[in-house]
Parts: structure tokens; sequence; C-alpha cells
């Protein structure tokens, strides 16, 4: 019981970071899949749906003012795509990225001029924001409930992927760019559909994030974009449960290296992890092998 | 032909003297505290980075992101070494004066900065070149974040004074020195992209497994490549150490890197000429040009001009540069360069069309 | 189109370029002007007590626009800038107000930004005030940087001792964060006075960007520590506060200046989370001068809609702000002796100049440091959100 009790919190906390890592990063690794476009955007979107809460949660009640922040955010995904990436699409790859840090860049001070550098507070979400007691560790609802969403979620995505038009669109599109766009897929319609999926699903992890860990800046979106991004490369970028598998272990392993008290690698030790990998399997745990054609 | 080379080698290096002559003019005309003098001094070794990044991403190919580690490598090296004997204890005050007890000279301080970033990068290079495209990028990203942690640990501490400011090692006053030093690396840079190093460089860019066929050795090249650009990141860490008096490991972050490689992309991926003007551009923008964009009290006349107040800058920035990479997709000079040869042309043509009709 | 667009962007540079050169010396009422650099984070980590402590000047400075130097009247004009919180953004901000010609500089609020500035406000002969930057460094073999604090050793002891006597405590947990001098140097003076005392120290530090703070106080908890330590910015205090108050952290926390903040109170409002902190000024004070300060900052926070965002959006008084308050006399003290408005002069007389402020008497030593010896120990009212006073504690 008291090996529990003492241990249990890291691993709650880790579980439930490794859920909101994992919701982030099917975004990256879902758009890397279709353009090959490292989407440096996202951990910005990340932030901006938190903020759009805060802004709107003054003016209306939570209950409207949450589902309407969720559906901006999708709104965002898709107008950052439309303004920032499908003018380049046949520009270099090395411009789109840029245009990916440009546009975090532009999310990130706007967002600085908005809030005029002040700290903003995520309101407290009835229910899920309250602290509970499991096996004698006190902790927050929504640290039980975040990695239950998630699987949700991923089983609902894993589903549309599989078996709805759009989803069998978008296997194609990411298995071959130009054959998919000869068989008459909608390439535009598909792209924009991974955006806003990628979006809703990074507005639904800020909202189990920040009721959490309630402040927002303009640059909290950077650490967890970051890292979500490293769990999307873990996994094999473009795989979804890849992502998915590779944010719960960073997740769990940051919490515990905190544990052991090496506070001070916590960010670094989940870029080693990602080099030891990277080492052994080149293209990630799931990732499909790279084959170079002469 | 080669006469023209010989003329055009000529007229580049008198711009250049000229250049110079113009700079230490100024310095003795405008006050020392112009922010001119800031923007030469932070340009300048910007252009350095991001020429050795083009090294790396324009010429080679590679696809790096762990600019700022070396910087940092470069900027700590160079602190540790030159602090003098008298200040360290000041300096390093929670760890009884640090480890190192003597100091070099300023040269030698520049020198060893560049060589301790290469001697990583070359061990660093060995595991990590393997990896292609973004699976490289991110893997030097890593790089750079764990010395970044490495270099804040306190258990090194006597090395490095943990996750304190570094200080009161040698800075210069003129704006020459930082501009100096760079042209020269950048020089050295561009003769060696000259060479059939260079060649061999831009083959494996091109295509990685055709220039294997012609008998290049792919992993001495890009290994060799990678340490040579971060030998020059070293150097120019040394010299932003300079300028800023002090070092700390926190702000050399992945968002520095960002930076750079903006500036390389916006002056165009492969062109020297391009990361440099870019470099000035960049900094006169973000540090000088936009400032007034800060100021809430501003009228034009009586009318309070809306909007302005702090944080409007980098938003304008932002903008500013949203609307360069979408509308110059290959940057300012694409993969050309600004030279006089292609002065002479453009005029020469420019001629013709005149007697034409 | 792209021709438009370049030409469009070069007048907007050269646009830019006007009004960087526009906007010097120029002042409607044709008074003389002398420039004060306000050189505070207003974004970043220390946003938001940087804004705090701007606007006890830019109060001062409303109330008393005007400065007499030499029997001529001049016009006090503030020179804002934000230093970012960041170290290397410092030395570009602190360029900026040494090129608009600043007579002398206030601030900042964290010290890693004032020490990272400190050798350009030196080679550029601009003498500089520091407000609330504690940490030795700023001042350590600088002529030209002053403040009006008191110092960490001392306020480290203090905390040491104030852990020890009132709460009996044998085992501390101190939490810094990586790469800040404030918070850093804190720990350490704390660890070493604390250990002086005979107790124990467990030390942890998290790097810049951390919003997860949930491991730490599990550790805090672990260890079977007495006290919690964390004198870190108040970005980080609101969550390390919440994170305490939901796995119900069976120990007081500490801090030091930087905590004397409503957002703090905010955080700790409603919750079962003790907290102490150390300060430079308490508001209960029935001193005429100290009510004069009181009265008339909460009337400009009602008159001043932005400044009352600034504060954070009520009109909790901070310490910073008085001390802001305090440096701008201080400041205004300086002119009027040097009877100059050249760098090189006032730096010659400050170190002679005394001021009797509303967060007490200000005057400088050898170094160039406040001579205080007292702090104030203020706790966090859990059911009202405001502070209560504790004890006024000095070190002999």
């Amino acid at each position: 019981m008291g090996f529990l009790q003492t241990n249990l919190p890291y691993l709650l906390a880790g579980i439930s970071t490794g859920g909101q890592y994992a919701l982030i990063a099917i975004g990256y690794t879902m758009v890397y899949g279709i353009l090959r476009l490292i989407n440096f955007a996202h951990g910005d979107v990340f932030m901006c749906a938190a903020l759009m809460v805060i802004y709107s949660a003054s003016y209306m009640p939570l209950y409207i003012s949450l589902p309407l922040a969720i559906v901006a955010t999708g709104v965002l995904g898709f107008a950052i795509e439309r303004v920032a990436y499908k003018p380049l699409r046949t520009a270099p790859r090395m411009s789109a990225m840029i245009s990916a840090i440009g546009m975090s860049y532009l999310i990130q001070n706007l967002a600085l001029y908005v809030t005029g550098g002040l700290t903003k507070y995520y309101p407290p979400v009835p229910f899920i924001s309250d602290s509970i007691e499991i096996f004698g560790a006190m902790t927050k609802r929504v640290t039980i409930i975040t990695p239950f969403v998630t699987l949700v979620l991923i089983v609902v995505l894993v589903n549309i992927i599989k078996y709805t038009k759009i989803g069998i669109a978008m296997r194609a599109v990411s298995r071959d760019f130009e054959t998919a766009q000869l068989m008459g897929v909608k390439i535009n319609s598909v792209i924009s559909a991974t955006f806003v999926i990628g979006s809703l699903l990074a507005a639904i992890g800020s909202t189990l994030f920040f009721s959490n860990y309630t402040g927002v800046t303009p640059t909290v979106g950077g650490m967890p974009g970051l890292k979500a991004f490293v769990a999307a490369v873990f996994g094999g970028i473009g795989s979804i449960p890849g992502a998915v598998i590779g944010a719960f272990i960073i997740g769990i392993c940051e919490n515990i290296i905190k544990g052991l008290g090496w506070t001070t690698f916590s960010d670094a030790f989940t870029f080693v992890l990602l080099i030891v990998v990277l080492m052994f399997m080149p293209t990630g745990l799931f990732g499909e092998k790279a084959t170079d054609k002469v | 032909m080669d006469k023209d080379k010989r003329k055009d080698l000529i007229i580049a290096l008198a711009l250049i003297a000229l250049l110079f002559v113009v700079v230490v003019v100024l310095e003795q005309l405008l006050p020392r505290t112009s922010m001119l003098f800031t923007v030469l001094k932070k340009g300048s070794i910007y252009a350095l980075v991001a020429v050795s990044m083009n090294l790396l991403n324009g010429f080679t190919g590679l696809f790096s992101l762990g600019q700022a580690g070396f910087m940092l490598l470069g900027a700590y090296t160079y602190a540790i070494f030159t602090i003098p004997m008298e200040q360290r204890a000041v300096v390093y005050q929670y760890y009884d004066g640090g480890i190192i007890q003597f100091s070099v000279p300023v040269f030698v301080g520049i020198v060893l900065a560049g060589i301790v970033a290469a001697i990583f990068a070359y061990l660093i290079g060995l595991p990590v070149l393997k990896l292609k495209s973004d699976y490289l990028a991110i893997a030097t990203l890593g790089f750079a974040e764990i010395i970044r942690a490495l270099f804040q640990w306190d258990k090194l501490g006597g090395l490095t004074n943990g996750s304190n400011l570094l200080r009161r090692f040698p800075v210069f006053k003129s704006s020459i020195f930082p501009i100096a030093v760079s042209a020269i690396c950048i020089a050295i840079i561009v003769l060696l992209i000259n060479s059939t190093y260079g060649r061999a460089f831009k083959a494996i860019r091109d295509d990685e497994v055709a220039a294997e066929a012609m008998g290049i050795n792919l992993a001495h090249h890009k290994r060799m490549a990678f340490t040579i650009s971060s030998f020059f990141a070293g150097i120019s860490g040394a010299l932003l150490a300079m300028f800023q008096t002090t070092v700390q490991a926190s702000q050399f972050k992945s968002a520095m890197t960002y930076e750079i490689l903006l500036i390389v992309v916006i002056g165009g991926i492969g062109s020297i000429t391009g990361s440099c003007i870019s470099s000035f551009l960049f900094i006169a923008c973000s540090e000088w040009w936009l400032r007034f964009l800060d100021n809430a009290e501003t009228y034009i006349g009586s009318f309070h001009v809306p909007l302005l107040r702090p944080g409007f800058r980098k938003v304008v920035f932002s903008v500013v540069i949203m609307a360069i990479v979408l509308l110059y997709q290959r940057g300012i000079m694409g993969d050309k360069e600004l030279s006089i040869s292609g002065i002479r042309k453009r005029l020469a043509e420019r001629k013709k069309k005149k007697v034409k009709p | 189109m792209k021709k438009l667009i370049a030409v469009l962007t070069v007048l907007l540079i050269a646009s830019a370029l006007v009004f960087a050169g526009g906007n010097g010396e120029s002042s409607g009422s044709g008074k003389k002007v002398v420039k004060i650099g306000v050189y505070e984070p207003a974004s970043g980590d220390n946003g938001a007590g940087g804004k705090q402590e701007t606007l006890g000047i830019q109060y001062a400075n409303a109330i008393t626009p005007t400065v007499t130097i030499n029997g001529t009247e001049y016009e006090v004009q503030l020179v804002i800038v934000d230093n970012e919180s960041s170290n290397d953004k410092a030395v570009t901000a602190a360029s900026e107000l040494v090129s608009k010609g600043v007579s002398l500089v206030l601030g900042s609020y964290g010290s890693g930004v004032s020490i990272a500035a400190a050798d350009t406000f030196a080679s550029a002969e601009v003498p500089a005030i520091g407000v609330t930057c504690t940490n030795p460094q700023v001042t350590l073999g600088n002529d030209w940087y002053y403040r009006i604090c008191f110092l960490d050793p001392f306020q480290g002891t203090v905390l040491a001792n104030y852990a020890k006597d009132t709460f009996g405590a044998k085992k501390a947990y101190a939490l810094a964060k990586l790469g800040d001098d404030y918070s850093v140097g804190l720990c350490n003076y704390f660890i070493k006075a604390f250990e002086a005392l005979g107790g124990q120290v467990i030390y942890e530090t998290f790097p810049e960007g951390t919003s997860d703070f949930a491991a730490y106080v599990t550790n805090a908890k672990n260890g079977g520590c007495d006290v919690f330590y964390s004198p870190v910015s108040i970005e980080a205090a609101a969550l390390i506060i919440e994170q305490a108050n939901t796995q119900g952290l069976p120990m007081p926390i500490l801090a030091g200046d930087t905590w004397d903040s409503n957002v703090v109170l905010a955080a700790a409002k409603g919750t079962n989370v003790s907290i102490s902190v150390t300060t430079f000024f308490v508001e209960g004070s029935t001193d005429k001068q100290i009510t004069d300060f009181v009265d008339g900052f909460k009337g400009y926070l009602a008159s001043n809609a932005t400044a009352l965002t600034n504060n954070g959006g009520n009109d909790e008084i901070a310490a910073v702000t008085a001390m802001g308050f305090d440096a701008y006399y201080v400041a205004l003290e300086a002119l009027k002796k040097a009877g100059s408005t050249k760098g090189a002069d006032i730096q010659k007389i400050l170190p002679g100049v005394t001021y009797k402020g509303v967060s007490g008497d200000i005057a400088f030593d050898k170094n160039g440091d406040a001579v205080r010896n007292v702090a104030y120990v203020k706790k966090v009212d859990n059911a009202t959100g405001k502070w209560q006073f504790v004890s006024v504690q000095s070190v002999k």
C-alpha cells in the first residue's frame, strides 16, 4: 500500500499526459502521412484552443463555449492549411515547412498581443476539474478520465479511416499522392479533412491538458507540441497507433524520470529515448521502411 | 574571360574594403549607442551561422536542426576558457571559482569554440548521419536539447556554472570585430564550396545514389560537411556570447534554430549572399525598424493610431515573414548569388535591349 | 503583384525609419525633456510582475511629471521597453533604451535580465537603478548598477530562519527554475542558511516551459519534507499552488518577493494551501505617506482601465508596485542632486542619494546596494484571498 501510494501519482500523471500528447500527436502524424509536412503550427493550435475557451467563457456558459471553441479550432486548422500550405503545394518541401514555422510564429505573436503577455487561467470545468482520491493518492478527476477519452477517440478515428469514404481517400492519398489524384480523389477536401480532424483532437487534448495545468501563455504549446511530435516520430511518423503508443511511453517515462529526481533532464530524456529508438529502427517503431528508388 | 574574372574579384574585394571603411567612418560619426551598430553586430553573427547552416541544408542537402546546440557549445567554450582568473570567483560564486584555473587569449578562445563544437558534431554525426531527411532533423534537434539540458546540470557546475549566467569574459566594443571575423569565416566557406569538396557536397544534395555511384564516399563527405558547419556555428556562438556579454544555456532553444532556418530560407536555400542579406534584414526588422509599433502613445497629428501596443511589432513582423514565404517561395535570391559578374551581365543585357529598337 | 508587395514592403520599412527617427526629442509644450528608461519585462515568465512594477513607476510619473534640475523645469518622459524576461532579448532591449538617450534606467524585475544588461548600460555610461532584482551579481563589481531592494543572501537567510522558527522544519524541499538566476540564487542561499541551522534540503529544478508540476509536488510529499520552498516566477507559482491544492500538499509553501502578487492570491483563494512570503512592503500602515500612496494608487487604477488590467484585474497592491513608485522618486532625487541629465554626472552622486519612500528608508552602500535590513513576512488568508501581515524579520 505504501509503495502504491508513493508511486501511483507519477504513474497517473504519466498516463494522463501521455493521453494528452497522443491527441496532439495524431494531428502531426496524419498531416505528415499525407503531405510529408511537419506542421510546426500544430502546438500553437493547441494553445489557441485553450485561449478561445478562456475568452469565450467570460461571455457565455462553459457548456456552450467549450464545444464552440473546439469547433472554432477545427475551422482554424482548416484556415491555416488554406492560407499557409495550399499555395505551397508545388513548392520545394522546405518552403512548406518554413511556412509552418512562420505560421507558428504568427499564432504565438498574435496570442502574445491579445493576452498582453499575461498568463491566462483556464476556467475550472465542473466535474473533471474536481479533486479525487484514488488508492490514497490525490489527483484531479481529469487525470483518470484522460486515457479513456483518448482511447475512445482513437477507436472512433481508426474506424473513420477504415470504413468511411473520406477515410479510404485519406489512406489512398497517403499511399500515393499522384495516383490518388489521377483516380479522382478530391485531394483538397481530403487534406482539409485531415487538418480539421487533427485540430479537433488537439482542441479536445487542450481541454484535458489545461483543466489539469491551468496556466495558458503564448508559448505553452511549444513543449507539448514538440513532445507530441517526438512521439509521432518515435512511433513511426504516419502511423496512428504508433503515435499513440509513443505518446504514452513518453508521458509515463517523463514522469518516472521526475520521480527519480532527475528533474533537470525531464525534457531532454524524451530526446534520448527518441535517438536510441532511431538508432535501432531508423523509421520509428511502426514506420514504413523507406526504399530508395533509382 | 579569365581577365574578367580577375577584374570581378578585385572589384568585389574593393567593395568589401569600402564597406569596412564605411563602418569605421560611421562609428566615428554616429553616437556609439546607435541601434545601427547593434544590428550590424548581431546581423553579422547571424549571417555566419546562417551561412554555416546553408552549407549543410542548402549545399549538402542534410536537413539538420542542431544549430542552436552547436552555438551553445561555442558560446560556452569561449566563455569558460576566457574568463579572466581574477573574475572567476565572482562568476562561479556557487561553485568556488570553478574547476578551470587558467584562461586563454580571445582568439584562442574563439578557435577553441569552433573546435569543441566540431568535435561534438563529429561524435554526434557518427550515429545520426545515417538517418534520412526528417528523421535526421528531429534527431539533431534532440541532440541540441540534450546538450542544453546537460549544460544546465548542476553536477557540472564547476565547469558550466550550472544554469546560471557566465559573464565577465572579454567582449568586443567595435562592430568591426564581429563583421571581420564573420567575413573571414564566410570567405573560407565560399572557398570550400567552390572546391572539389563543395562539388561533392552538391552532388550528394542532388542525388545521393548517383553521387555514390560516381565514387563519392557518402558517409565521409556528410560527416565532413556536418563537422565543418558546426565548427563555424561554434565560432558564431562565441561571437554571440561576446555580443551579449553574458551566456546562458536556456537561451539556445529550438526556437533559435527555427529563426536561423527562417533566415536561410528567406535568403534562398543554396545562396550565400542571400543568407547574409536576409540575416541583416531579419535582425534589423525584428530589433530595430519595427520597434515604433510597440509604442501605444503614437499620434499622427492628433490622431491616436489604434492597435499599437507592446507586442504589435511582433505581429507585424510575423505577417511580413509569412508574406515573404508565400510570395517568394524560393527566397529573396533563390539559389543565385549576388555577384559582380552577374550584375555586369544584367547591365550588358539591358544595354543590348536599349540598343535593339 | 510581387512588385507591388515589394514596393509596399520598402515603403513600410522606409516609414519605419522615419518614425524611428521621428519620435526623438519632440515634446509639444516646448519644455525641456529628461528621459528615464524603464527596463522591465512585459511578456514572458515575469511579464505579470514586470507590469506591476512598471505601473508603480507610471503612477509616480503621473503625479509628479516634472523635475527641477538646476533651476530649470524638465518634463520627465518614460521610455519603456520590454525585455521579454529573456536574457538574450535583454541586450537589444537595453541598447534600444541607450540609443534613445535616456539619462538613467529603472529596472528590472527579475535578476537575470538585469545582470545580462548590466554591461550594456555600463559601457554606455548610463546608470541603472534596480528596483526588485535581488541577486548579488547585479551590482557586484559594476559601478553603474544600483538597487533599492534587499539582497538574496539576506532574503534566503530570513526565509530559512522563518522555516525553522515558525514551522519547526527539519527538512525542506527547494524548487528552482533552470536558467533563472533569481530562483537558483535564492535557493542556494536558502540551502546554505538552512543547512547551517541543522536542516536537510532536497533541491530540484524544473526546465523552462514546464506546466506539469504534479511530479514535483509528489516528490516533496514522498521526501517527507516540512516546508515547500519555491521562490520561482508567479507564472509557475499559480501552477504549483494548483497542484498543491489538488494533491493536498500537507506542508506550508514558502517563497520570496516574487510571490507577493495578486496572481498568487487568486490561485490560493478558497484552497487549503498555506503560503508565506517575504516582501518589501505591507499595505496596512497608518503612516500618511503610505496611506496616500495606497489610496492614490487605487484611485489611479479605478480611473485607468489598461492599468487595472496590467495589475491583474483587481486593485490589490503588489510590493513591486510600491518599489517602482519609490524607484522613480529616487531617480528624481538623483537628477536634482546631480544638477545634470548626463549619465556620468548622475552616476557620480548616486552613492550619496537618500530618500524616504513608502517601502522605507533608501540609501546605498559601497556596492551600490540598498541598506536594508528588514523584510516583511506575509501570509495568504485563504478565506478572503488577501494578505495577512505576520512579522518583521531581520538577521543579525
